[in-house]
């Protein structure tokens, strides 16, 4: 999932080539002498957001049913670990990204991977037996076989009615996945997994030369594919509050209230970001310290949302100190929210909050694995430049801007409630 | 029109000369030891300040843990918010983890903002008075945390093993419970943190891009105190002598939690180094033997994993995986089917070349970047190892022999000597 931390934010220029082959594949090049290892990083335009609502969980399958072989390479991570590499992938609701990092000696290797899992899978029916078994446990593993580990999946779809953000990227059921067939999977891929709907990045000690040819000899001849576009059902704007209340054997009383939020490529979203950090981001944050420290209501609490491209949830979640009553922590957190909207952040705790935000920048930017899937996704969202161009639009943000949103977000018609209570 | 089929030439990662950045040594004025590693583009520092402060020098569970957290909740002159703010201003990061040995504090910070967070490093490690209702909002938090973490079978297969290897009363053994946590104390807290502390030599690694004068900081900050070297106890290990364990914790779990360890000598016996590469082959990475068999054959699990414990004093030898409730004991057994493949069967010479390669590529990358520099040097230091162990570490990984690895196999992969351990 990207969070804040995957956006990287740059205040050193990166500099970086780009070149499209005639297929529609976009190429960028981010050289870097100081690493002896080079990246590939290639990221595909599908997210758990294109899935069809009765095949959910297809964009995350395909995490897995990448690496089971693809038309000419019956193994992917043998070739792999043999020229010194590792490999990983991960996939959000809105998109899925792939990254190799291996000695840039065998930079080729990569390039022979990539592009054969681009031309085409092996779509064994082992392959797909085995990952399906795997991504049963893995669902199980992280959200059934967890206290609270359901808990997204019932916010979802609380808050999202028709837009696809419904549900998580491991699916909205089991059964999604357990059903799945090769035929499904095959076409999936065809819709998505093309040259037009992806974005190579190649960073480390590598030169944009050879990499233009690398890029020409291995990826120049997969067909284009069809440019993906996207229809998704926008959600309607909420009028009223909606609430639900869950219990289950858990230990604790759990609250999550989520209220819907600007996009990621929306004007505002730099304010709205830095007023979650404001309310909960850090031992120094107003809600850890007013409603953890100050009145102990709560045994833990955070203030977060996931970026994510299409308008998002700005989520406050917390586990209840025992003994206290969901109305009494509600209510107090709602004297913080007012005063977020009544009363502007002073000078200090803005800049705070920037400081925050530059050193967490500088410290994502020392590994060249960051920096390389960073430019795939700005690439991805608009264009690689506006990398570059993040640090000062968090600079410019005014505390009136950050009330603003609080005014225009924290309105009760627009929020939604989840009470996890655990059964007696 | 690339030959897809025949993969493009490497060059071996197993021909890399790999040399480990030599670490500046510095001492204040007091004898505390400064160990530096000047490298990186980022204009970055960690600072670490390592104390003898860990449980094995506890007369009494969780003192060491609790007096570790509660170091920046307050001091003399300050309280938690104050000490908060003024870290989180300037965008920093102060950390502080209590290991079996050693406790930590650990410093990141844009190099720029330095001069101004050595003061509360200072503050907090000579004047924290460890204030009565920190600890008991501490205690309140860490119990429930604790209830909600007892329903995670996980969790409680992680305590368990330990204990079966260790003993419950070893450092590496013991673990928390809503009891200790009641039974903690001020005065004792305050007494510890007076000895391991206030009174206590530290050592400090500094990473990063490390100004003119830092040293010179450093010894204004911290060359005055008393720094007192202390050493270690040495506590004895009581195995359990039961080997089979199965726990029912959750009536509706759908997965076990699978552990299976041996005791194993520390890194000063000639059997760890090679057994490294034993443990690579035999679950230490994806391409692994269990991942392989396990994961991506039968879909057993979402991941399997062994691995030799960094431990000081003893280390352990071991397997892990949350596997479904229905396939637990049949994923037992094949991890006895691949410790007798091992035992019995040399591994071939394509594998262990791919393994080699895979491990030399990884340290490739892992010697990237100052603060991976430092982490790699730090480990030597408290192993009480020099350079020398890295370089025959490199030389294991290149030359040890199929023959050599089935004889080490022989010697410490047998089940008889294997806890076993189920939690559902």
């Amino acid at each position: 999932m990207l969070t804040k931390g995957g956006l990287t934010l740059l205040f050193t220029m990166i500099q970086f080539d780009r070149f499209t082959l005639s297929n529609g594949l976009r190429v960028l090049v981010h050289p870097d002498s100081a690493t002896p290892m080079a990246v590939v990083n290639v990221l595909y335009n599908v997210g758990a957001r294109d899935e069809d609502p009765s095949h959910t969980g297809f964009a995350h399958l395909f995490e897995h049913l990448m690496f089971g072989g693809s038309v000419n390479i019956p193994e992917y991570d043998e070739p792999l670990q043999m020229a010194g590499g590792e490999n990983n992938a991960y996939t959000t609701n809105d998109l899925t990204n792939y990254y190799i990092q291996l000695p840039a000696d065998n930079l080729e290797t990569a390039f022979w991977l990539e592009s054969d899992r681009m031309l085409s899978l092996a779509f064994s029916e082992k392959s797909l037996a085995t990952q399906r078994k795997v991504v049963c446990e893995e669902f199980k593993e992280n959200y059934l076989n967890k206290p609270y580990g359901d808990s997204w999946h019932k916010m979802r779809e609380l808050a999202y009615q028709v837009h696809p953000y419904r549900w998580m990227t491991i699916g909205k059921e089991l059964s999604h996945i357990e059903k799945a067939t090769v035929q499904q999977v095959r076409s999936f891929f065809y819709k998505h997994y093309t040259p037009c709907n992806a974005i190579l990045v190649v960073a480390g000690a590598v030169d944009t030369e050879r990499v233009k040819q690398l890029a020409e000899k291995w990826f120049g001849d997969i067909p284009s594919g069809t440019l993906y576009e996207r229809n998704l059902p926008v959600e309607p704007v909420q009028t009223a509050a909606r609430q639900l209340t869950v219990k289950a054997p858990v230990p604790l009383d759990m609250f999550c209230k989520t209220w819907h939020m600007v996009g990621r490529k929306d004007r505002a979203y730099h304010a709205v970001d830095l007023l979650t950090d404001i309310l909960g981001s850090g031992a120094s944050s107003r809600l850890y310290h007013a409603l953890v420290k100050e009145q102990p209501l709560f045994s833990s609490i955070d203030c977060y949302h996931f970026g994510s491209n299409d308008p998002g949830l700005l989520t406050i979640e917390g586990k209840l100190v025992k003994g206290v009553s969901m109305e009494k922590a509600e209510a107090a957190l709602q004297v913080q929210l007012q005063k977020v909207i009544e009363e502007k952040v002073t000078d200090n705790e803005l800049q705070k909050v920037k400081n925050k935000t530059e050193s967490m920048i500088a410290f994502e930017d020392m590994s060249v694995m960051s920096r390389a899937s960073s430019l795939a996704y700005y690439e991805w969202l608009v264009d690689a430049t506006e990398m570059n161009q993040e640090l000062g639009k968090y600079e410019a943000v005014s505390s009136a801007s950050i009330r603003e949103q609080a005014r225009s977000i924290f309105r009760e018609e627009n929020s939604n409630t989840l009470y996890y209570l655990a059964s007696k | 029109m690339p030959n897809r089929t025949q993969p493009p030439p490497i060059v071996d990662a197993v021909a890399y000369q790999l040399t480990l950045r030599p670490l500046e040594r510095a001492t204040l004025d007091n004898g505390i030891p400064v160990y530096m590693m000047n490298a990186g583009a980022e204009d970055v520092l960690q600072l670490e300040w390592l104390y003898p402060a860990g449980n094995s020098f506890e007369s009494q569970n969780l003192v060491a843990a609790t007096a570790n957290f509660l170091l920046r909740n307050g001091t003399r002159t300050k309280n938690a918010l104050q000490i908060n703010e003024a870290v989180d201003y300037f965008g920093a990061y102060l950390n502080r983890s209590c290991y079996n040995e050693q406790a930590s504090l650990v410093l990141h910070c844009m190099t720029k903002h330095i001069d101004s967070l050595l003061p509360i490093v200072r503050e907090v490690v000579t004047e924290s008075v460890l204030p009565e209702d920190e600890l008991q909002l501490y205690c309140q938090n860490m119990k429930q945390r604790l209830e909600v973490n007892l329903r995670k079978a996980d969790f409680v297969a992680g305590r368990l093993i330990d204990t079966y290897l260790f003993g419950v009363d070893h450092p590496y053994g013991k673990f928390s419970s809503a009891e200790a946590f009641d039974a903690l104390d001020r005065s004792t807290l305050l007494r510890f943190y007076e000895t391991h502390y206030q009174q206590a030599q530290p050592m400090l690694f500094v990473a990063g891009k490390i100004p003119a004068g830092l040293l010179d900081q450093l010894n204004r900050f911290f060359g005055d105190l008393p720094a007192t070297p202390l050493n270690c106890p040495i506590h004895a290990i009581v195995p359990a002598s039961t080997k089979k364990y199965r726990i029912d914790n959750d009536k509706q779990g759908m997965q076990g939690a699978i552990r299976m360890a041996r005791l194993f000598p520390n890194r000063h016996h000639p059997d760890f180094i090679p057994a490294q590469l034993l443990n690579a082959v035999l679950g230490g990475f994806f391409g692994s033997r269990l991942m392989s068999n396990i994961r991506e054959d039968k879909g057993y699990t979402y991941g399997i994993h062994s691995y030799l414990m960094n431990l000081q004093q003893q280390s352990a030898w071991m397997i892990s995986t949350e596997a479904g409730k229905e396939v637990t004991e049949a994923t037992i057994t094949e991890v006895y089917r691949e410790m007798e493949r091992l035992r019995n069967e040399p591994v071939g010479e394509e594998e262990l070349l791919l393994v080699r390669n895979y491990m030399m590529g990884g340290l490739l990358g892992d010697l990237d970047g100052p603060f991976q520099l430092m982490g790699r040097w730090k480990n030597l230091i408290l192993h009480g190892v020099d350079e020398g162990y890295f370089y025959k570490t490199i030389d294991t990984i290149k030359h040890f022999s199929a023959a050599n690895l089935q004889e080490l196999a022989q010697r410490y992969l047998r089940p008889e000597d294997f806890y076993e351990l189920v939690v559902i």
